[in-house]
């Protein structure tokens, strides 16, 4: 009996001694997991930039960033038009998906009847499981027939039609982020504003809303980057043509337009093909400035 | 003027526009897609080889690579993922590690995929001499799956109240048990929804995938072998609307079409059953 | 750890293969050898893709214990990974370029592909002369009606600056002068068609295989786009389709190069694709 009681007890011991040894080897597990987060984007750095910055041998930075001037078999190799087009459309693109985005949360959070939520979570999220090809085929099929009746346009390939169609394909993270975040907002805050009077869109826009912000912020960000760095659907609309773009009816090309166009036939390690990494890293730096960017905004809102 | 009232009656309005507009347009997508699609939807089609030069040809091997690049991908950067969650939601204290992972976290998160496709061409199918293949597309895909994973598991794991675990605690259970027993179950449907949602983005990707698994697929159908070409639908469709030659090339677009919103459809509904018999059973 | 499990994967898919080809598909063709074996990697020209594939097909299906595996991703992919040996043959639509002259590629010419000018289906005009075509492509003719047609802006669409169909377009016709930049540029031949189709008053070029009945084929300097045309050197729109292999090929490699130059390729998949065989021309 005593020796049985005894074996549990040294059983129970090693059992607990195993139990600590897992916490310390989990917890360490988990750590590695995330510093790998880190090695993977630097590496990514390394890699794209390292490839990039070649370019720089052959091509001074003031003609890359400020020349429009790109004729790579003449040696000239100005990057300006696709980095205007790349921020022309993704303003396009937010300043129409955003507001759609936000609306949309506000309705799916507080608004929408509960059958109609049921719906809506996952119709938004099909939306995002759409490919992009199918959206550029769409847009092209169309969109661009619609606005050449409409509006008169000789095509419709340019910044505008990229845009809208972009604009259908990011609502839908401002939507989730966006609706999250107003979820998350504690009620007793709104239950309060409301017992003080305050009608349900006078405590949205002014108890909700502005707690809300630094989760929209970060949806309407990540949309922002998904729009600069979407490829696919704005290659097939933008028309893709090495020239500053003086309306948004106009063609003109984006970074990811112009890469995915001449990756293929462009030789690797030349000027030319290094000058393709070197817009990929520029769009890699973009993104991390977005990133910087909220981080910026938040950390001042948090302080006032 | 608005009255307080009028407006509030006024913005509602407003949203519930924008709520109907986006069902709208999504049942008008759908509708569009399908209607185009579903005819050509026969087990002949979805399940038989594809051709390059006589009509009538399937697109069995690039559905069976989407999935099984989905599963590869998955199944190596899930418990990556799940491990960096859980690191970012119990464990971290705001130091310079933390802030230096969540920012990467952040950043891979908005790396465009076009990036990721050149990264996953220079490393994997040109230094690694993987060439265009299914082990290459799956690697990359990592890339993209990673930080959508972490922060959907971060947020699932923030979400549990703090009351399960200080109770598993209080009964004298370790950091690790309470992790593995108490947060992770109950955080268990809010990750699946992100594997759904990530899953959806990853059978629809096209732009990494051309670059890293190519546009062709095994001789035999239905292949495990990872060194194969791992054409998925997506990069078919492209490559038939770029590239193709058949002659019912559009009938197969479309085709593919619908069967990628299905497939997803599917998805959603398989995950969403036993999920809300789970949710149900936790109350 | 990861190459080894891939190794045996592929063993393991390899031993299943063989298991299902001898139990399914028996009888190859007459004439192959069955000595050979091995793997042919081969990357490089989405435009000959269509060819290529089935050219795959054909040979595997004569010779079991060959795979032969063919990518896409571009001409100079192509010649990029057979300069650094990561594929065995590289497929391109352009000569070879100084970059690599001295990398001891070794040139096939393996078919003729002709290009067509297309317009949209509604347009009037029937045929451009060489004049005609260098005013349109250098941006001097901007309507319609300078060139016998209706009174339309003239949009053009066609080809990036890497492409190799372009660098035909501006060896034949253009010689020194060059392209306008206010134009849409497309990726792929099937994308300029699609564009064109849709697009009202468009011009481009594309690969003759991909001009369907969604357009309308002109006929350049008066002379009507056919194979005969071709061969008896009265149509100049054509460049060759090359296959580059690093040093002379040898084995399975060589195997399969003579296969698709042989005449029963040649003759009956060539043509059928809209291709004109290389032994058709005239030296």
């Amino acid at each position: 009996m005593t020796g049985r009681n005894n074996t549990t007890r040294t059983d129970a011991k090693s059992w607990h001694r195993r139990q600590l040894f897992f916490d310390k080897a989990g917890a360490y597990g988990v750590i590695a997991c995330s510093v790998l987060m880190t090695i993977l984007l630097f590496s990514i750095i390394f890699f794209v930039g390292r490839q990039g910055l070649l370019t720089f041998q052959a091509v001074s930075p003031i003609d890359f960033f400020f020349s429009a001037k790109w004729e790579p078999t003449a040696g000239a190799f100005g990057a300006a038009s696709f980095l205007a087009g790349s921020l022309l459309t993704t303003l396009v693109a937010i300043l129409l998906g955003a507001p759609l985005g936000l609306a949309g949360a506000i309705y799916l959070a507080q608004v929408a009847p509960p059958a109609i939520k049921k719906i809506l979570r996952p119709a938004v999220d099909l939306y995002v499981a759409i490919p992009s090809v199918v959206y550029g085929y769409m847009g092209l099929t169309l969109l661009l027939p619609f606005l050449r009746d409409n509006l008169g346009l000789p095509s419709g390939f340019g910044i505008f039609s990229a845009g809208v169609v972009l604009a259908i394909m990011i609502f839908p993270t401002v939507l989730s982020l966006s609706a999250d975040a107003i979820h998350a907002v504690p009620s007793p805050l709104e239950e309060g504003s409301i017992a003080l009077g305050a009608t349900w869109w006078q405590t949205l826009r002014h108890i909700t809303l502005p707690a809300a912000a630094p989760g929209i912020t970060t949806g309407i960000i990540l949309a922002m980057a998904r729009a600069v760095g979407e490829t696919m659907a704005v290659e097939m609309l933008i028309g893709n043509t090495p020239q500053l773009a003086t309306s948004l009816f106009q063609p003109t090309a984006t970074l990811t337009s112009n890469i995915v166009v001449e990756m293929g036939n462009t030789p690797f390690g030349s000027a030319w093909g290094n000058s393709l990494f070197l817009m990929a890293f520029v769009l890699l730096i973009l993104s991390l400035f977005l990133i910087l960017l909220v981080r910026h905004f938040s950390a001042r809102k948090e302080a006032a | 003027m608005l009255t307080p009232k009028s407006a509030d009656k006024c913005m509602r309005t407003l949203f519930w526009g924008a709520g109907l507009f986006i069902l709208a347009l999504l049942a008008a997508f759908l509708i569009y897609l399908l209607a185009k699609g579903l005819p050509h939807l026969t087990p002949a089609f979805l399940f038989g080889k594809s051709s390059d030069i006589m009509a009538g040809g399937g697109i069995g091997g690039q559905l069976f690579n989407s999935f099984y690049l989905l599963l590869l991908s998955m199944v190596i950067s899930l418990p990556l993922a799940v491990g960096a969650g859980i690191y970012l939601a119990e464990y971290a204290r705001e130091t310079y590690l933390t802030k230096a992972i969540r920012l990467s976290v952040e950043s891979l998160a908005t790396v465009p995929s076009i990036v990721l496709g050149l990264f996953g061409m220079i490393l994997f199918t040109t230094q690694l001499h993987l060439g265009f293949s299914i082990a290459a597309g799956a690697l990359t895909l990592v890339l993209l799956n990673l930080p959508m994973l972490v922060r959907v598991t971060e947020e699932a794991i923030r979400t549990v109240p703090a009351t399960y675990e200080e109770a598993s605690i209080a009964l004298g259970a370790t950091k690790w048990q309470t992790i593995c027993r108490v947060v992770l179950p109950a955080a268990a449907p809010g990750i699946m929804t992100g594997v759904t949602l990530t899953a959806g983005r990853v059978l629809g990707e096209t732009a990494i995938l051309i670059f890293t698994a190519g546009t062709t697929t095994s001789r035999f159908l239905f292949d495990p072998d990872v060194t194969a070409g791992g054409e998925t639908l997506a990069v078919h469709l492209w490559y038939l609307m770029s590239a193709g030659l058949v002659p019912d090339r559009e009938a197969i677009s479309d085709g593919i079409g619908a069967t990628l919103i299905l497939a997803i459809l599917l998805f959603n509904l398989l995950l969403a059953l036993p999920l809300r018999a789970l949710s149900k059973r936790q109350g | 750890m990861f190459f080894k499990k891939t190794m045996l994967l592929a063993g393991a898919a390899l031993l299943s293969a063989s298991a299902l080809l001898f139990t399914g598909c028996g009888g190859g063709a007459a004439g192959t050898d069955a000595g050979l074996s091995g793997k042919i990697s081969a990357s490089g020209s989405t435009a000959l893709l269509p060819l290529l594939k089935p050219a795959q097909e054909e040979f595997q299906n004569a010779n079991k214990n060959v795979t032969v595996s063919i990518a896409g991703g571009g001409s100079f992919t192509g010649m990029n990974q057979v300069a650094e040996g990561s594929v065995d043959i590289g497929n391109s639509d352009v000569d070879l370029p100084e970059e690599y002259k001295d990398k001891g590629l070794v040139d096939h010419k393996v078919v003729v592909e002709p290009f067509v000018f297309i317009v949209d289906k509604e347009n009037p005009v029937k045929n451009l002369t060489k004049q005609q075509a260098i005013d349109i492509l250098t941006g001097k003719i901007t309507n319609w009606k300078d060139v016998g047609g209706s009174d339309q802006k003239i949009t053009l669409i066609h080809r990036a600056k890497s492409s190799g169909s372009r660098a035909t377009i501006q060896a034949v016709v253009l010689g020194s002068a060059s392209f306008t930049d206010d134009a849409i540029i497309q990726d792929s031949n099937g994308a300029v068609r699609t564009a064109i189709s849709t697009t009202p008053g468009s011009i481009g070029y594309v690969d003759a295989p991909y001009a369907d009945d969604s357009v309308k084929v002109l006929a350049y300097d008066g002379v009507e786009f056919n194979a005969q045309n071709i061969i008896d050197g009265k149509y100049m729109l054509y460049g060759y389709g090359h296959m580059y292999t690093k040093g002379e090929p040898t084995g399975a490699v060589k195997a399969f190069l003579d296969y698709v130059l042989s005449d029963a390729f040649q003759n009956s998949q060539v043509e059928k694709l809209g291709f004109i065989p290389v032994n058709k021309m005239k030296k």
